[in-house]
Formats: structure tokens, sequence, C-alpha cells
């Protein structure tokens, strides 16, 4: 049986303000996804706030915070409120339109990209059939904030921090890219729906696993690139704070540097899903064949699984900052251009070999 | 964009700003500009100002500009007696506040012709190698930091927490401890001293190990640190450099071995050096020192001694004319006391040789050619304390 037949496209809500209100139902339902898409984000950005904290406290031998709420479970509001407050200063010379321009351009980026997650069958607010397309374009706004960011600062060292990270994400946007091609040309689809879907059946028919030998290769150099296109430890160049005091959000205080954390946290979950959805199955729950297993594992909803795999990746990319200590930049650039790209171009040849011969798909 | 710095520093014409040496370049094309690092960086641990000039990311050379935690302790020496001056020196350099308590109470020793009884030594190298253990565990963590790594620096303050803890105990104070006199110590060892340190070296012999798979043999480390701010054994000499910089390059010279002071040839402890002259063989020296520091205290534990730990205290020192001068090996190289005595009761002149400021002298030979990067690894390598560069 096709997925399709299997899963119909269909929700509830959708359904019922189409029958109430027909002749604005096509306002209505995007209004409605756009607002539960922002309730989302926000409350995304503040739990991983939290989970990256008690991380890293844990990590560290301590606490993390504990004093807001039970076990500092507040902590990200009493956050917000002390960064709502501060006030926002600008430096000297500084350009101020892009200056506030900056910060709101990679909070867009990692908006737009969530407007086409697939979080459950019926959970996704579009999905065009150039889905990894749109991800490719609609992610590069974001090393626009932070380029233009550094740039405003009037800040030698936010500059440097700028230029800096406006190499290393334009550079493992190119793996991302091979990557991503390399799944779009096994699953004979763009859109990400399609991707989970080509994805259905037993823990083994996930991409990791389903391409012989090199999908579990290519996972791991996927959350290469993504920790680096991230700006994350052991990547995290643009914000070197020991080399560059902060980089590019050095003279941002209060809000602005808040949307540059904000994006960046969302941006890191935006980052997991897309491994989630491309190698792991997305909200398909992880069958292994044994009926009894399966059926319990089966009661779990759909978003259930893919928020369960996504933090997963997400604590792996904190285990990564935690423990790692930073590459130079010349390192890094060497291993996008002479390691990560070389290697890919090789995987994407042997997909290709292997599609041919009828050993993956 | 403009940039004051620009203006300041008069870029289009033939003048760079002071200490910089190297000839304005001829390449029109030449993009070289001035950042400052420090003093409020995180980085100069402590306050210290280098003004790089960067070609791109690339240093061209790079001018520490000192003065900014100068508070005169070699002027304000002679204004204060002998026993006055020792808590002076805790300011020295904070991470080794007994060495430099030790070796200024050395020089007075030797103008004076005081002894010091058996258990006052056991305690002075106990001590002052607790203190070389926890001076490294910060420099570890910090070296962890700079390099990008947050979680070391926490990991290093666990067992620094327990030598402090001693220190308080026996001193009073945790960093600024005043606590060696002329012919023995300021009072003697608690009773919990000992069982102390023994649960210390049992915990830190595990951390050590757990430090080498945290840091040590991480591939990231191994490639920001192997290479990086090579010295060769005649660059270390002609700049004056100690600790482990020197031994970093090959040459062994350790003045607790070389010229023994207090008890320490009664022990039986290596000296490590490494070839390379880069920064992974300035960790790894360190590194192995911890390890030698505790053989130290395992064989000082067993041979404790009862007996006096100050041989009979004078009031007020009157040093006979001359010149003294006592050099101890701190974590950080060699710390050289000279005191010039006009037969008073406070010093004519005091003057400090700090290894901190001789190890700086070759930081600019080492980062040159480098990234700005690797400027923070060979400052973290040499594991600077500020304070006393600039006394």
């Amino acid at each position: 049986m096709s997925a399709e037949t299997l899963y119909p496209l269909h929700n509830g809500i959708g359904n019922m303000v189409r029958s109430l209100f027909p002749e604005s139902a096509f306002i209505i339902n995007p209004i409605i996804g756009l607002i539960s898409l922002v309730v989302l984000v926000s409350s995304l950005a503040a739990v991983l706030i939290l989970l990256e904290r008690k991380v890293a406290g844990h990590m560290q031998l301590r606490h993390g915070p504990m004093r807001v709420g039970y076990h500092g479970i507040l902590q990200p509001l009493a956050d917000g409120v002390k960064l709502i407050f501060k006030e926002i200063m600008q430096p000297k010379g500084a350009d101020t339109f892009i200056f506030y321009l900056a910060p709101v351009l990679p909070l867009t980026a990692t908006f737009l990209v969530m407007t086409i997650m697939p979080f459950d069958h019926h959970l996704q607010l579009a999905d065009p059939s150039g889905g990894v397309l749109y991800i490719i374009g609609v992610s590069g706004l974001s090393v626009l904030g932070i380029l233009l960011g550094g740039w405003a600062s009037n800040n030698k060292l936010s500059l440097l921090g700028a230029m800096r990270s406006g190499a290393q994400m334009i550079s493992f946007e190119v793996s991302l890219a091979l990557i991503m091609l390399l799944i779009v040309m096994l699953s004979g689809s763009a859109s990400l729906r399609g991707i989970v879907l080509s994805q259905q059946g037993l823990i083994f028919d996930w991409w990791i696993f389903k391409f012989p030998f090199l999908g579990i290769l290519s996972f791991f150099m996927y959350l290469i690139a993504s920790t680096a296109e991230l700006n994350r430890t052991p990547f995290d160049l643009a914000e070197a704070e020991s080399e560059l005091s902060a980089g590019y959000h050095t003279e941002y205080s209060g809000m602005g540097f808040a949307m540059f954390f904000f994006a960046e946290f969302v941006n890191m979950f935006v980052s997991a899903g897309l491994a989630t959805t491309l190698f792991l199955g997305g909200f398909h729950p992880p069958l292994i064949g044994i009926s009894i297993i399966d059926g319990l594992l089966n009661l779990l909803p759909g978003f259930v699984w893919f928020f369960g795999k996504t933090f997963f990746i997400v604590f792996v990319y904190m285990w990564f900052r935690w423990t790692f200590p930073r590459v130079r930049i010349d390192q890094l650039m060497s291993l996008e251009w002479k390691m990560l790209l070389p290697l890919n171009l090789l995987l994407l040849t042997l997909g290709a070999v292997f599609m041919m011969l009828g050993w993956a798909g | 964009m403009t940039t004051q710095s620009a203006e300041k520093y008069r870029l289009d014409g033939d003048t760079l700003p002071e200490g910089f040496r190297l000839p304005v370049s001829d390449n029109e094309d030449a993009d070289e500009f001035f950042v400052n690092i420090g003093p409020q960086h995180p980085s100069t641990h402590g306050v210290l100002r280098i003004v790089v000039r960067l070609s791109g990311e690339t240093v061209v050379e790079a001018v520490p500009h000192l003065g900014y935690i100068h508070r005169g302790i070699e002027k304000m020496a002679e204004n204060q007696t002998y026993i006055q001056n020792i808590h002076l020196t805790d300011r020295l350099d904070y991470l080794s506040a007994f060495f430099n308590n030790l070796c200024f109470c050395m020089a007075v020793e030797q103008a004076m012709e005081i002894g010091v009884p058996e258990r006052g030594e056991y305690i002075r190298v106990m001590i002052c190698e607790l203190q070389r253990l926890q001076s490294h565990l910060l420099w570890w963590g910090v070296m962890g930091m700079d390099l990008g790594a947050f979680t070391p620096f926490l990991y290093g303050f666990r067992e620094r927490e327990m030598i402090t803890d001693i220190f308080e105990e026996m001193s009073g104070g945790r960093l600024t401890v005043n606590f060696f006199r002329p012919g023995g110590s300021a009072f003697d060892a608690t009773e919990n001293f000992i069982p102390r340190i023994k649960k210390f070296i049992k915990a830190m012999y595990k951390s050590l190990d757990e430090y080498n798979t945290l840091l040590s043999g991480n591939v990231i480390f191994l490639e920001r640190t192997r290479g990086v701010g090579i010295l060769t054994r005649e660059e270390v000499l002609a700049y004056g450099c100690s600790g482990a910089v020197l031994r970093g390059s090959d040459v062994c010279y350790d003045v607790r071995k070389n010229d023994p002071y207090s008890i320490y040839d009664q022990f039986d402890f290596d000296i490590p050096t490494k070839t390379e002259g880069d920064s992974l063989a300035r960790y790894q020296i360190k590194m192995e020192e911890m390890a030698q520091s505790l053989r130290i205290l395992e064989q000082a534990v067993k041979k404790f001694p009862e007996g006096p730990y100050r041989s009979q205290p004078k009031a007020i020192y009157k040093l006979p004319k001359g010149s003294y001068y006592s050099q101890v090996e701190t974590p950080r190289g060699i710390l050289g006391t000279y005191i010039v005595s006009d037969g008073g009761t406070k010093p004519y002149r005091v003057k400090y040789r700090s290894p901190n400021f001789s190890n700086l002298s070759a930081l600019n030979h080492a980062a040159q050619g480098l990234k700005l990067a690797d400027l923070v690894t060979i400052m973290s390598s040499m594991d600077f304390v500020i304070p006393d560069m600039d006394k």
C-alpha cells in the first residue's frame, strides 16, 4: 500500500474551518497555522535555552539554574524579562539601520524553515515540492544577518567574527546542500514530507541504514556540517570569545543580542529536525519487525517520535559544545574544502551507482 | 566605515604605533590593521594589553603594552620592613604566593644566616608543591577555555578547591597567604594537614587521567597546539625564558634540581623535557609536572617529621650591608629576589626577577606569522599570570 493511501492528507481544524467559513477559509487557515508556529518557535527557544544550561550544568559538575521555579524552570522567563529591560546600546559610528536590521534576519530565516518542517502526518504548515531547495535558499538569510551585524557594529573584532562566519557558513552550506541532494536523489522527492514517507517501514528503511554503509557516513557528515552551519562549538569561530571577545555580536545588548541567540537556538532545533527528517525517518516510529513491540511503538503519535529524535540530536549538539575545544579558521576551511566536499561528491556518485544497481531506494 | 584607531595610528603615513619594529609593508594591497587584545579581553587573564598587527587574520607583530596593573611593589618594598615585605610578595603572582614568600624569606635567611628546622622545610616543600598543582590546575582549565572548551575550567576547579581549602586551614588565606617567615613558617602544620593531602593525592591521580581523557588526547586540541608557537633552544635561552617554556624547548633547567634549595635534593622526582618547543610540548610538560609534584608529595607525606617548625624567630631583622639573591622554581619559571641592604631594618632596594616577564618577551617571536587564534593558544601555553610582569 502506498504511503499516500495509508496517510491521506486531511486535518481536523482545517476541515472545520473550511466547513464553517467556506468563503474565507484560505485566509483563516494560514493565520491559525502561523500563530501556532509562532507559539511553537517561542516556546522552543525557551525550552532549548533551559536545556542547554541544564546539560552544560550536568556536564560541568554543577547544577545550572536552580533558583527561579522548580529546578530553574522559570529561568528563561527571568532571562527574557532581563533582556527586554536592558538598554540597547549602539556604538559610535555604527550604521544605524543595518545595526538594527541585522538581528531580525537570522530569526526570520529560522522561522521560514520551520514552516515546512514535517512534525507529523498532518502537522506541517506547507509542503512545497521543492522543500529542500527552499531550505537551502532561505537559510542564507541568517548568514546575511550575521555579516551585516558584524559590519555595522564599527568594531574590528566584530567584523573579523562576521567575516569568518560568513566564510564558514557559506562553505558548509555547500556540503549541507550536497548531503540533502543525496537524500533527494535516493528518495526521489524534494518535498520534506515525501522524504519522510520514503523512509516508511522498519528502522532499516531509514536512510541512515537503508543506504548501505554510506548512510551512517553521510549522517555523521551532516552532523559535522550542520554544527558548523549553526556556529556552535567546535566551529563557533564567529563568536570565539577567547579570540574575538564575542565576535559579531560583541556590540549588541538587550533584545538585539537575544534575537541572535534566539535564532541560534531555534536553528539548532531546525538542524536537528532536518537530520531527523532526512536520515532518521522523521515522524515514523523505529519499528523492528516484531509485531508486539511494533504495536506498542505505533501507539505513540508521530510528533512524539519526531520531537524525541530531534531532541536527541539537539542533545548531541550540546554534547559537542561542552566537551570540544574550538578549531582554527584555516583548519575549519580545509576540513570543508579538502575533506567534506570531495567526500560528498564521491558519496553522490556512489549513491547514483547504488541506485542503478538497485541497492538503495 | 571609519575606525577611530586608523586615524589615531595614521596608517597611511610611515608612522607605526609605539613598539612595532617591522617596517610598514611595501605592498599597496597589504591589508594590515591593529587590534587590541586586552586589557579587558577574556584571554588576558589579569590585565595585559597586547596590540596585534594583523594582516587579515595573520599576526604580523604582537606588542605587549605594560603598565595596566602597575602597583609599584618594588618601590613600596623600600618603605617597609623585611617582615612587612613578605605580604607584598603575595601580590606579585597570586597563583604562586607561597613561592614568592619563600623566595623573599630565603634571601633574608641567607643574609641573616638563619637555618630552618626539618619540619619547617617539609612544610615548605609540601605547601609549595601543592601550590604548583593548584596553579597548574587553573592553568589547565584556562588553557581549555582559551581553546574554546569551557568544561575543563570547572573540572580543574574541583581539585583546586581541595588545595585551596588546605591553604585556608594552614594560613587563613586562600590566594594571598603571607605564610612563610625567615626560619620557617608563621604557623605549624595543623593536624588535618597530612590526612587532607593524602586524600587529595588519591583524588588527584584519578583526576589526572580524567583530564587527559577530556582534553589531552582530543584531536582538535592536538591540531590546535601541535607545531604552534615553536621556540627553539637558542631562542628560549636568548629571551631568558624559564619554566615549561624553557623545558619545552629541550633545555633541562629546573631550580629544584640544578640549584637545589630547601630540601628538594632529598626527593626523587624527574624534570620532564620535550624537544618540540611548541604549545603541545609546553602543555605536556605541565601535565607531567603535576604528576611529579604528586610524587614529591607522596614521599613527603611518608617522612613528615615531628619537631619545631620554625627556628628561633627574631622580632626585627636588620640585614648586614650587602646584596643577596635567592631563586625558586615557581609554576611558571624562575623567580629571583635581589635585595640590597644598607644595614637598616628596611631594604635599600628590592628587585624581583619574574618568570612571566621574560616569557612574555618571547610571545611576539612565537606568534609571528600564525593566526590570531594561535596567539591565544601560545599565551595560554606559556601560562601568564600578569601581576608579576608589571610590578
